[in-house]
């Protein structure tokens, strides 16, 4: 069954360098209350490399099952989370580098809002599908950030925030003019003419 | 002169291995994986304090897929040898790893008496009402009336319930998960590791192969409606009535662990191994 060889995802390549690498504190549980913009961008930052770790986790998951068409595009968006991580990293948090309970931050609801959930996976599944899971992802970052922009009290998160607001905005037109090259599938894309299972 | 410095705390990301996991897309136990490396990062554990063994399955792949040491071991024995080795290293935290047809079937015996010894282990079990692995055939969680190919009208045999038995037979920390909520369900394995005794998680973990229909759990799971009591008869009440989709910590005892004193004296491996040679 298994394959033996030993591989590294795309995104462990590309993180962030050593210098820049998260450092870790113990803070409290609980939902993440970000009071000062640096903490706001470390939230930001963290959310960002939860989803790229996701996607190159379903990258890993199709390429495995020879749906390489779809395990590359995963791997793009993973590519292009980690950017915006490592982007976040070198020109907002350069100078102090995020800090983050053991674990990782916290989210209220259970994940970061731009991470896919686990399970939306099909073996079968076509571009189309992988764009529609992030479209997702980009419009729950969106919002996420719009909410925290008119909630934050300080005005320098608020202003950060209507950033990271504004570039997730964008991503999701960006996708969704992905989308509209792409065809869309059949609506027997699920069908397997040799399914999983075992003939009678 | 030197100071002794406290080791950082290891990221999550860093507890996985290199291998990738062969799991079909869309399997839970992906999700099992993140939360139990965010389990060990939140506890700020290391590597090579921890050891993770299991026994046959899709779900038992997973020592391979962490950085710990890793024990794969036969059908059914994963807490056998999970036993055993946190009876000899009593320092090492020690997560077992199963599925239902390995853990409650093959492995059915050992689940009764890890419950009764209480040994200072975590126990998983990534519950999908199926045999995975061999292609679909009806597990111990299987509904009575589940039609496939393998079982044409269903097997019509009652459910065993993990949980309410786990109880019975002396377990000391009783919780239900959803994969679907890796966060939830790294908080919940980390209350596991820290309580001691036996910890039992029943993680629900759909598998998207051959019961599909399990994509739909994510729309049936709820938080538990009430907090998790230290009185086995409520608990026991309250699962045997659950319809299996409340999801929390059910039941945190007092029972103090099984550890016997480790023999000083034990010979060493090789004289063991000398007096076996035939």
């Amino acid at each position: 069954m298994s394959t033996g060889k030993r591989r590294k995802t795309s995104v462990r390549k590309g993180r962030a360098p050593r210098a820049a690498r998260v450092q870790y504190r113990k803070k409290a549980a609980g939902k993440p209350k970000p009071a000062s913009r640096s903490d706001f961008l470390a939230s930001a930052w963290s959310m960002e490399v939860e989803a790229a770790e996701r996607y190159a986790t379903f990258a890993d998951a199709m390429d495995e099952h020879n749906n390489r068409e779809v395990a590359e595009l995963f791997r793009k968006l993973a590519r292009i989370e980690q950017l915006h991580a490592d982007q976040l990293l070198e020109e907002d948090l350069s100078r102090r580098p995020p800090i983050l309970p053991p674990g990782g931050v916290r989210w209220e609801g259970g994940e970061g809002p731009e991470t896919a959930a686990p399970g939306e996976l099909h073996y079968r599944m076509q571009p189309y599908h992988a764009l529609q899971i992030a479209l997702a992802c980009e419009k729950r970052a969106n919002k996420f950030f719009a909410d925290f922009a008119s909630s934050a009290t300080d005005a320098r998160v608020r202003k950060a925030a209507r950033e990271m607001a504004a570039e997730e905005a964008e991503h999701a037109r960006l996708i969704e003019d992905w989308l509209k090259r792409i065809p869309p599938p059949d609506e027997d894309w699920q069908h397997d003419p040799d399914p999983p299972v075992v003939a009678d | 002169m030197s100071t002794i410095v406290a080791p950082a705390p290891i990221a999550a990301q860093a507890f996985k291995s290199d291998y990738k996991p062969i799991w079909c897309p869309g399997c839970g136990d992906y999700a099992v994986l993140s939360s139990i490396s965010k389990a060990f990062a939140m506890l700020e554990l290391r590597p090579e304090n921890i050891a993770v063994v299991s026994g046959i399955g899709c779900s038992s792949r997973i020592p391979a897929y962490t950085n710990c040491y890793g024990f794969h071991g036969v059908h059914g024995r994963a807490l056998a040898a999970g036993t055993g080795l946190k009876i000899a290293r009593p320092d090492l935290t020690v997560m077992v790893a199963s599925g239902d047809g390995d853990g409650y079937s093959i492995g059915g015996n050992h689940f009764l008496h890890a419950c009764r010894r209480n040994v200072d282990l975590t126990y998983l079990v990534m519950d999908n009402h199926v045999y995975g692995m061999t292609k679909g055939q009806p597990s111990p969680t299987t509904e009575p009336d589940w039609d496939s190919k393998l079982s044409p009208g269903g097997t019509g045999l009652r459910t065993f319930h993990p949980l309410v038995i786990a109880l019975a037979a002396g377990a000391n920390f009783v919780a239900r998960a959803f994969s679907g909520n890796p966060n939830g369900t790294a908080e919940i394995i980390a209350d596991a590791i820290r309580t001691p005794g036996f910890s039992f998680v029943e993680i629900l973990s759909p598998c998207v192969t051959f019961r599909p229909e399990q994509r739909d759990w994510k729309n049936q799971v709820r938080p538990a409606p009430v907090a998790p009591t230290d009185d086995p008869a409520r608990a026991a009440r309250r699962i045997m009535t659950d319809d299996g989709f409340n999801i929390g910590v059910l039941y945190k005892g007092g029972r103090k662990p099984y550890q016997p004193a480790i023999n000083k004296g034990a010979k060493h491996s090789a004289d063991l191994e000398a007096e076996f040679t035939i």
